[in-house]
């Protein structure tokens, strides 16, 4: 680990407090900035939070979103629960694979784009759907995929 | 809709006054048992799904030993075929947090925490804006209480309220044994009272209006209007305020395409109902209850793999802890894949539903209790679309 990293922990930890309800907003933080929460990072919030190595991975792995895997810049969840499976999901990852050419589960080599599949993101009514980061695209067409991906291609 | 034969409401994400938090300002002149006299009185049960009546809730709390209290509102919204509380989330905020006051008045509590679905992140900004605004306002009315947001991280099981404690805590998202209820150990093992978006909502409504006018909407058992989400092959898929113990027939009739073969009621922790008892059922808590999940299915779908889709959801939002869900999760979706190709013989199918059965006995909370729900209505129901 970086000294800049391990500052940067100890800096969320001075944020949010030494306490156990702080473990989850600093991995949350720490995912926001990386994009996941690598082997050291982990070791370095359990240090300074006081708690086994082993507690904080486990509590990591427990959530999707808490990646302990390296991610590309841009994390793509795509809904594949069932409205959004029948209104055409499997066009969009389809899209998304041509486009990006990896797989669902992969990233690009250059870091940039990571593809996943998620549960219900509470858009069926407008299905397909899916996330890049934090931000919602609903209502997708192979299209309307193109369009999204290649301005973020630009980013 | 103009001949629309559902009673369409609109109180949920009306306006009513030009002053914000006027309602509220209203509310806290008065006294707490006149508050949950008045909840108590209106009928109103918890809109999250499970329906326990929210008076009763709000006075168990407030009778609850200890001087620390906590407020929740449950916004992880993740069963499939729901997103009604973001709806009300990104219009009717406000509603939201004077509910959540009120209810920090009622139960002597200053502090109170909205968890938030990873997946609404994008929510933040606003809803930031909006409680600095509510924090200004009761701060002026000299009245202590704050609102924290606390976000999710991707996880269906903590929409169950005593895993959405142990997230709030910061440990893994897996369920309490119960009891003892939130009601005298809920966040920090002190009392609270956790509530969905929706029933925050509903109490500012009963305020505004009063028990009387509320319980004019609905039936005996299920008083008051619901948010639906409505999804699947609708033309006019969308979020909808309807009243409570209407008939699905009707339902159909109206969100349907012409061509319904199923409706999932409740998501995919609900019941499946199919074409031939559409007339006989009542959505509310005396018929088929539902957190607001319409999912609507034509005839060109197989209900197997709706079926198979709920049960991968299940396999992977289990939280692992209890056996019979964690293993009879995985069982049951490896069972329907076996009889579907041939592997075992029909009659498995029988098997299968025990298991399920099982799991509802046994599972220790209500994913996998759940769980036999859709299983047993859609494996009853569409059977042969399970075997051929």
């Amino acid at each position: 680990m970086t000294p800049n990293e391990s500052h940067f922990i100890g800096e969320l930890v001075e944020k949010h407090g030494r306490n156990r309800t702080s473990l989850i907003p600093i991995m949350q933080e720490v995912v926001a900035r990386n994009n996941y929460i690598s082997d050291n990072d982990m070791t370095e919030i359990a240090r300074e939070l006081d708690l086994s190595a082993a507690q904080v991975f486990g509590t990591a792995t427990f959530y999707a979103f808490l990646d302990t895997q390296p991610r590309g810049r841009f994390v793509i969840r795509v809904c594949k629960t069932i409205t959004c499976d029948m209104h055409g999901k499997k066009l969009v990852i389809q899209t998304l694979e041509d486009m990006l050419k990896i797989k669902v589960g992969e990233t690009t080599p250059n870091k940039k784009f990571t593809l996943l599949e998620t549960n219900c993101l509470g858009w069926c009514h407008e299905g397909p759907a899916m996330l890049i980061n934090e931000v919602p695209f609903s209502g997708l067409t192979p299209e309307k995929v193109h369009d999204i991906i290649s301005e973020y291609m630009m980013k | 809709m103009p001949d629309s034969k559902l009673k369409r409401v609109d109180l949920i994400f009306g306006e009513y006054s030009n002053v914000k938090y006027k309602v509220l300002e209203d509310t806290l002149k008065r006294t707490h048992e006149e508050i949950i006299d008045d909840l108590l009185e209106s009928g109103l049960r918890g809109r999250g799904g499970a329906g326990f009546p929210t008076g009763l809730k709000w006075k168990l709390t407030a009778e609850a030993p200890g001087d620390e209290k906590y407020v929740v509102c449950n916004a992880d919204e993740g069963e499939p075929g729901t997103f009604k509380d973001k709806e009300i989330l990104m219009r009717v905020p406000r509603k939201v947090f004077s509910g959540m006051a009120i209810c920090g008045k009622v139960i002597g509590s200053k502090k109170g925490y909205l968890y938030l679905r990873g997946e609404y992140k994008f929510l933040l900004p606003d809803l930031r804006k909006e409680l600095d605004f509510f924090h200004d306002y009761t701060k002026k009315l000299g009245f202590d209480f704050i609102i924290e947001i606390k976000l999710g991280s991707g996880a269906y099981i903590c929409g169950e309220e005593s895993a959405l404690f142990e997230s709030m805590e910061g440990y893994r998202g897996e369920p309490r044994n119960k009891p003892p209820f939130p009601t005298t150990s809920g966040f920090m093992r002190k009392p609270t009272v956790i509530n969905n978006v929706e029933t925050f909502v509903n109490v500012m409504m009963i305020m505004r209006l009063g028990p009387v006018q509320f319980k004019l909407l609905g039936t005996s058992d299920s008083r008051g209007s619901k948010v639906f989400s409505v999804s699947g092959d609708t033309p006019i898929p969308g979020i909808y305020e309807l009243e409570l113990g209407m008939p699905l027939d009707r339902f159909v009739e109206e969100f349907g395409d012409g061509d319904t073969k199923a409706v999932q009621v409740g998501g995919a922790s609900g019941f499946c109902v199919p074409r031939k008892k559409f007339k006989e059922t009542v959505i509310g808590f005396e018929g088929v209850p539902t957190g607001g999940s319409m999912m609507l299915f034509n005839s060109s779908r197989s209900m197997y793999n709706v079926l198979h889709n709920y049960l991968e959801f299940f396999e992977e939002e289990s939280c692992g802890q209890c056996t019979p869900c964690r293993v009879g999760c995985q069982q049951l979706r490896k069972g329907i894949e076996a009889v579907k190709r041939g592997v075992k013989k029909a009659v498995y199918l029988d098997q299968l539903m025990k298991l399920s059965e099982s799991m509802k006995l046994t599972s220790k909370c209500g994913l996998g209790q759940s769980v036999a729900n859709s299983f047993s209505s859609i494996v009853y129901n569409f059977k042969e679309e399970m075997i051929y």
